[in-house]
């Protein structure tokens, strides 16, 4: 665990062999995520996909430290654009990063927010706390910024309880409290799925425009590959704690390596795949306590092999790639991988 | 319909249906009132002069109506016993009660909200568990046995408060206050364990929230997240609770009155009971009913306040 620290170009996130375990009621030990390694390049759109479960929430929580107490780092380490490790600071210096370098938004717009403090308040006080900035100066940033995020009336809105906007202005308001202090990176988990599908599409868009006028880095986790495809620069898919394939998302999309990817693309509704019978990956995620010795998706891998079910596959680079990608399947130790078997 | 105009007008029905409760109670009981008062050795004489005096002698829509205009008039009738008007006697035992409920209130404000934070902050720890075994003495513990209690430590021991003497609030408010403190503090200590409870779970539900949560990863600290954001979002039951304890601490004050020797509501309404003084009961019923609808009214006004939803309604 103490080994190097990770260098290399300029990354405002790197997670790396991330490990943490839930303490469960009885005692038991369960591991939540297992050798997670993830980086984030200044600029850049990741997408973390993977199905309801798969550990995606508990990865971003543990970047700022937000765990709930009965989950905790039991090996790897998080580390910032300055290299500081995340996973070993205090709460008083976590506080200074959260919000100021590192800011989250989060899946419910409805219950993300106070509802006894007005939405300006609540987003002047995030701006109050990291640059000191006095209550008039906070209050015309926040104006400022609910312009931008393209929320209407913005003077009067500062005043309004969050009850009185509805799912997508709420979740603009909580875009507008992140990007207030000029963060690093953004960590967005589910930003969109509790609004509607015009709404998502806005979102998506006002991130993508934050991103190329402030350079902000995104985060961007859900469980919809469909959605996410068209925003992300690369895209890791997480299956039951662990990171199965990762990659440029072009790439990705096109040429899946690992059968769960593959399924999950299968199971998009495209337009261009009008008219033929959608596909679902047959079962669920195992759960905390079913995961055994091999791989997590064999049990649902239409391509398991009796290896599959005895080892646990590692991440490893893809063959014939032009960009560098990596997939965690038995499959690509043989000739072609999945590409051979047909996806 | 505004809401104010609709809370009043709530307020209004509910005082007029005291009032008949009031004036039924005591022309429900079987008998004349005359001759209850009186006992069944009075002559016809007495009775006669006596139903008179008390009004019990004309129809009972007239007594209705006469006791609506007495109340809209602040003129609830003459006391048999210390033929003093009702509103009289009660405007002088007024401060006394007044000033024993509201302080208790104070003190139940003042100590049940650091109590309920202190148990909140870190649930099964150790401050929680210690308010939690001082909450359970306090409930177990009766008012009038912890008066005396009190009186006893602080004010016979301890020299601490002045002990039976009462001082007019007109005369010296402080020592008014300081006279009154112990049988305040009796009152208030059942109900601070209760709202301390009630603070607890609401403030743990509230910290458990998803806006906890986002105010957190703004980088506020536990203080700011707790003060800032949890702590009035939990108060709207506590408001509740304190609201409907109003009542009670009334109710209480006429038993914790006797124990301090007070002269308050509780001697009078206790004297007017077994004097059969029925104008005098009737007219501190009424009264003590009123202050807890009132009360109550104010606390409901304190949720628009509380909770920004309500002001839409
Ligand atoms: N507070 C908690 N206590 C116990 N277990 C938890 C807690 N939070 C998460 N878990 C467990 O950790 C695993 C990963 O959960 P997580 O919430 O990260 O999944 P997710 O990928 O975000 O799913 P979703 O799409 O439903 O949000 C799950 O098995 C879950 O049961
Ligand atoms: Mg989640």
């Amino acid at each position: 665990m103490v080994g190097a620290k990770p260098s290399g170009g300029e990354t405002v996130l790197e997670v790396r062999d991330l490990r943490l375990e839930l303490s469960a009621k009885d005692g038991a030990r369960l591991p939540v995520l297992e050798e997670v390694s993830l980086k984030v390049g200044r600029g850049e759109i990741v997408g973390i996909v993977g199905e309801s479960g798969c550990g995606k929430s508990v990865l971003s929580l543990s970047v700022l430290g937000l765990l709930p107490p009965s989950i905790r780092v039991a090996g790897g380490g998080i580390y910032n654009g300055e290299r500081k490790e995340l996973h070993r600071l205090g709460e008083k210096s976590l506080q200074r990063i959260r919000g100021k370098e590192i800011a989250m938004i989060f899946q419910d717009p409805m219950t993300s927010l106070n509802p006894g403090m007005t939405v300006g308040k609540q987003v002047a006080e995030a701006i109050r706390l990291h640059t000191g900035a006095s209550k008039r100066e906070a209050e015309e940033k926040t104006v400022g910024l609910f312009r931008k995020v393209g929320l209407p009336r913005p003077e009067t809105l500062y005043h309004e309880y969050p009850h009185r906007l509805s799912g997508g202005m709420r979740q603009r308001v909580m875009i507008a409290m992140a990007v207030s202090c000029q963060p690093d990176l953004l960590i967005a988990d589910e930003p969109t799925t509790a609004l509607d599908v015009t709404i998502q599409a806005q979102i998506l868009k006002l991130m993508k425009t934050l991103r190329e006028e402030d350079g902000t880095s995104i985060l961007l986790i859900s469980h919809d590959l469909g959605l996410i495809s068209g925003v992300c620069d690369r895209i890791a898919v997480m299956y039951a704690g662990r990171i199965v394939e990762e990659g440029a998302a072009a790439e990705v999309l096109r040429h899946p390596a690992h059968p769960y990817t593959a399924g999950l693309l299968a199971s998009l509704a495209l337009p261009s795949k009008k008219g033929t019978r959608l596909h679902s990956i047959p079962g669920s995620v195992p759960a905390l306590r079913e995961r055994g010795p091999g791989c997590a998706f064999a049990s649902r891998c239409p391509y398991a092999a009796d290896r599959c079910l005895a080892e646990k596959p590692a991440l490893r680079g893809v063959a014939g790639s032009a960009f560098p990608r990596s997939a965690a399947c038995h499959l690509l130790g043989e000739e072609g991988g999945l590409a051979n078997v047909g996806s | 319909m505004n809401y104010y105009f609709r809370r009043l007008f709530t307020l209004a029905l509910t005082v007029v249906l005291v009032l008949i409760l009031t004036f039924s109670v005591f022309r429900v009981i079987p008998g004349d009132p005359a001759l209850a008062i009186l006992g069944v050795e009075a002559s016809q004489e007495q009775i006669e002069m006596l139903s008179e005096k008390l009004g019990t002698d004309r129809p009972m829509a007239v007594q209705l109506l006469e006791w609506f205009r007495g109340a809209a008039t602040l003129d609830l009738g003459t006391s048999l016993r210390y033929s003093e008007p009702v509103s009289d006697l009660i405007a002088s035992r007024l401060p006394v009660t007044l000033i024993l409920a509201l302080e208790s209130v104070a003190i139940v404000i003042a100590f049940s909200i650091p109590l309920g934070i202190a148990a909140a902050r870190r649930p099964g720890k150790a401050a929680d568990l210690a308010v939690s075994v001082l909450t359970q003495l306090g409930l177990a513990v009766p008012s009038f046995w912890m008066g005396i209690l009190l009186l006893l430590l602080f004010g016979l021991t301890l020299n601490w408060v002045p002990v039976s003497t009462y001082v007019g609030w007109d005369e010296n408010p402080w020592l008014a206050l300081r006279s009154t403190f112990l049988p305040a503090a009796a009152l208030a200590i059942p109900q601070i364990a209760i709202v301390v409870r009630y603070l607890r779970t609401s403030l743990l539900e509230q910290l458990n929230l998803d806006y906890v949560r986002t105010a957190r990863s703004k980088g506020l600290g536990d203080r700011a997240v707790l003060y800032g954001h949890a702590l009035r979002n939990s108060l709207l039951p506590v408001a509740t609770v304190i609201g409907i304890q109003f009542g009670e601490l009334l109710a209480g004050s006429l038993v914790i009155e006797q124990v301090f020797s007070l002269p308050g509501f509780g001697s009078l309404l206790i004297s007017a009971i077994g004097n059969r003084d029925y104008p005098l009961v009737q007219g501190l019923v009424l009264f003590i009913a009123a202050s807890v609808i009132v009360v109550n009214f104010l606390v409901d006004l304190s949720y628009r306040w509380l909770d920004p939803k309500i002001k839409l309604r």
